[in-house]
């Protein structure tokens, strides 16, 4: 198995299915919390929003993004926007609760105590629900970044000409079990560095808070 | 000399399921300009409900409370307020929660620094101003939150048991601090707390409210000098007054026959 890894090294193929892989993941990622934190931030904020958006985003949350893939072969074909929504998906599904419950979630008093100096809604938001919802935001965010990461393997394993999941499957059909061996710890390698780097960008972030 | 806040025939009222709950009913009550005024009774009484009217952040459901003869419409930094959990952006050390009303009021950064500092030196912080709060204790919190709410230099100063947390220690090192700081430059202190002791010491003048519904059972005149000293806590007249209070919290009749 090692020698197999050594030759997938060697000739670029591990490389180059690992970076098409992540840069699925990354591209998903990043777009699904782009759009899930001003979306919890409005849920939480607005109880109007809260009553159009929460049932949706409740029911949504319940199916699995994986289920969703005959759906969106179907209304987008089998190139790379597919795959990309589906991570997408699973990435959103999880920051958006996290940052709705985050909103809901801050201290009254917090609030209060900036009122009583001065500060207008505007204010309140900025300057106190966004901090004070941070930890929750970062926490959603580990969460989505492991959804999304189980979801790119699968959902190459439906089509795709790259990436660590599409090889694994073709190595499937041939019964190259080292090859399947490399693409598993591939990913739980590479799944690890990421929730690494973003546990350790969530202790930078959130060092203020007091940890019981 | 019209007073500072006045309550008029003030009442708070909650909707229930299918009743609605009356957490104050028909408060009236003068506060003197520069006058320190203790709020004690039983819990549940309505205490924070009279203050967080006069902060601007519950609106009395009939009756008026007005601060220098205008109705209180909302939250302000002409009236600081501070509140028993400390309250503190706990992302902001020690000088960025003092610092906040001052950015709030569009301070220029120098002076806004000058004033925070003058205010964390006033409660003793100055060596832990670059402190986050998680690293203070109860009672440097509390100093802190004190600081933050002088630093945009209110005329009133609205108090909801700021020392029930603390220990008996830290609570009459503050209570003397307090008193300090309001002697060099009184403000209209209206200070909630269920320790008599502590309201016969700080106030010139103690509410004694009653519950359900929530009302002014009593005010008790404290004809004590300031500066308040051990001497005037250990005297027989403070021990006389603190009995008359203590009675008036703690053996009041039912309500309705209450004078
Ligand atoms: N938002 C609210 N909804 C319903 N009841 C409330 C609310 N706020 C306070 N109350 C009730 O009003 C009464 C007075 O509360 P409060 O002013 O906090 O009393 P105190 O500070 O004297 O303990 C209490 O019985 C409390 O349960
Ligand atoms: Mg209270």
């Amino acid at each position: 198995m090692s020698s197999r890894a050594r030759e997938l090294l060697s000739d670029g193929t591990l490389t180059e299915d690992a970076l098409a892989s992540l840069q699925r993941v990354l591209l998903g990622f990043a777009l699904g919390t782009l759009v899930a934190v001003p979306v919890g931030f409005l849920m939480g904020w607005y109880p109007v929003a809260r009553g159009l958006l929460e049932p949706y985003v409740q029911f949504f949350r319940t199916i699995p993004p994986l289920a969703l893939i005959p759906l969106v072969i179907v209304l987008m074909g089998i190139g790379e926007t597919p795959k990309i929504f589906v991570i997408f998906l699973a990435a959103f599904m999880s920051c958006v609760v996290a940052a709705f419950q985050g909103v809901t979630g801050v201290d009254r008093t917090l609030i209060d105590a900036a009122r009583v100096l001065g500060a207008s809604d505007r204010t309140v938001f900025l300057k106190v629900v966004i901090p004070a919802s941070t930890p929750f935001i970062l926490v959603g965010m580990r969460i989505g970044l492991g959804a999304a990461w189980a979801t790119v393997v699968a959902a190459e394993m439906i089509g795709a000409q790259k990436g660590l999941g599409f090889e694994m499957v073709h190595a499937q059909t041939y019964y190259d079990v080292p090859t399947i061996f490399v693409g598993l710890i591939s990913i739980g390698v590479i799944g690890l560095v990421m929730d690494r780097l973003l546990l350790l960008a969530e202790r930078r972030l959130t060092a203020w808070q007091e940890r019981r | 000399m019209s007073p500072k806040i006045s309550f008029r025939d003030v009442v708070k009222t909650y909707p229930m399921k299918n009743t609605t709950f009356t957490a104050l009913g028909q408060v009236s009550l003068d506060i003197g300009d520069r006058e320190f005024v203790a709020v004690v009774g039983p819990s549940g009484c309505g205490k924070s409900t009279l203050l967080s009217m006069v902060a601007g952040l519950v609106e009395p459901t009939s009756g008026t409370v007005t601060v220098d003869g205008a109705p209180v419409t909302g939250p302000g930094p002409d009236r600081g307020v501070i509140f028993q959990q400390y309250a503190l952006f706990p992302w902001l050390t020690v000088r960025g929660n003092v610092e906040f009303g001052l950015k709030l009021a569009h301070v220029p950064a120098a002076e806004r620094r000058r004033r925070a500092d003058h205010a964390i030196e006033l409660v003793g912080l100055a060596d832990f101003a670059d402190a986050l709060p998680k690293t203070l204790s109860g009672g440097m919190k509390q100093r802190c939150a004190i600081a933050r709410a002088y630093a945009v230099d209110p005329e009133v100063l609205l108090m909801d048991e700021p020392f029930g947390a603390l220990d008996a220690l830290t609570r009459v090192q503050l209570q003397d601090q307090l008193l300090d700081t309001w002697t060099q430059e009184r403000r209209t202190v209206l200070f909630i707390t269920h320790d008599v002791d502590e309201a016969v010491y700080l106030a010139g003048r103690v509410v004694v409210m009653a519950a359900r519904p929530g009302r002014i059972h009593r005010v008790i005149d404290v004809d004590l000098p300031y500066p308040r000293t051990e001497e005037i806590r250990l005297s027989a007249e403070f021990a006389r007054i603190r009995n008359d209070v203590w009675t008036h919290v703690y053996h009041q009749s039912p309500a309705g026959s209450a004078a």
